[in-house]
């Protein structure tokens, strides 16, 4: 570890880190998906033909990397909470981190095919 | 010179009295008529809070969102005009999407202004890119509420 910085590596920087960048990214997102659902004001064509953008293979696999953020985001939030407001909460923070990335991953498993349901049908048939 | 200044300030000691007290001399840090007006708040800790308590609540709106719109019923496939039109007739998904939307962008806001601070050193970068990021925050978020608020099924 290089000496006087305060990034320590392991379970603790990296989830740090994670949270950092998912959020950034998150946020990026709903920038641009408020922009979109404005569209409803303009009318219903230009909403559905933009729409048709988020239903394209491409844009399908980067909603399933959106869920991916999220889904990280959300865990993670809940352990920083644990770790900040429960008196054990630094003393688990590693064990927590591991029941995160365990859930992160049956819930990832679990909306492969719901969230991607439309690129599989139209790219492998019905 | 240290045994000097010993001898000269207990001296100095044995005059005090009931009748001679020592003179009263201010704590440093003490509050006083003329110390300036502190420009310190709280605010970076009510910011730390409300991370926290905004950061649960949108734990379940957005995946509740996200459930709603990318998972049930099809996935992305049924996501048109009419199915915004079904959703936003209830005022239930209204509030919802109105509370998600204000939550969810003063903590995006609030997170980003945290990564810019650590990461622009420079005064003037900090500025701008903070200008930057509370401008299309309250143009999104106005925008949104407005979005909410004056929607028409009937457009066409």
């Amino acid at each position: 570890m290089p000496a006087g910085t305060l990034y320590r590596g392991r379970e603790g920087m990296w989830s740090w880190v994670a949270h950092r960048v998912t959020g950034v990214l998150i946020f990026f997102f709903l920038f641009v998906h408020v922009l979109d659902t404005a569209l409803v004001r303009v009318s219903p064509e230009t909403y559905d033909e933009t729409v048709a953008i988020y239903k394209t293979p491409l844009v399908n696999l980067m909603e399933y990397g959106l869920v991916a953020a999220v889904l990280f985001h959300a865990l993670n939030g809940l352990r920083v909470v644990a770790v900040d407001f429960w008196s054990k909460g630094a003393k688990y923070q590693k064990q927590m981190l591991w029941t995160v990335m365990g859930i992160w991953g049956v819930l990832m498993a679990g909306a492969f095919y719901p969230v991607l349901q439309h690129t599989l049908r139209s790219l492998f048939g019905s | 010179m240290s045994t000097e200044t010993t001898e000269a300030g207990t001296d100095d000691a044995r005059r005090y009295d009931v009748d001679n007290p020592a003179p009263l001399i201010t704590a440093p840090r003490a509050r006083t008529a003329r110390t300036p007006k502190s420009t310190r708040t709280n605010f970076e800790l009510y910011g730390w809070l409300f991370m926290r308590l905004s950061g649960i609540v949108l734990v379940v709106l957005v995946l509740g969102h996200l459930l709603i719109q990318l998972v049930l019923d099809g996935g992305v496939s049924k996501i048109g005009f009419a199915f915004v039109a079904g959703r936003w007739a209830s005022p239930f998904w209204q509030v919802w999407d109105l509370l998600m939307l204000w939550l969810a962008m003063l903590h995006g806001a609030n997170g980003l202004r945290t990564v810019i601070n650590d990461y622009a050193e420079r005064d003037g970068t900090r500025l701008w890119l903070k200008m930057l990021l509370y401008t299309a925050t309250v143009f999104t978020v106005l925008l949104g509420t407005l979005v909410i608020f004056t929607f028409d099924p009937n457009i066409r």
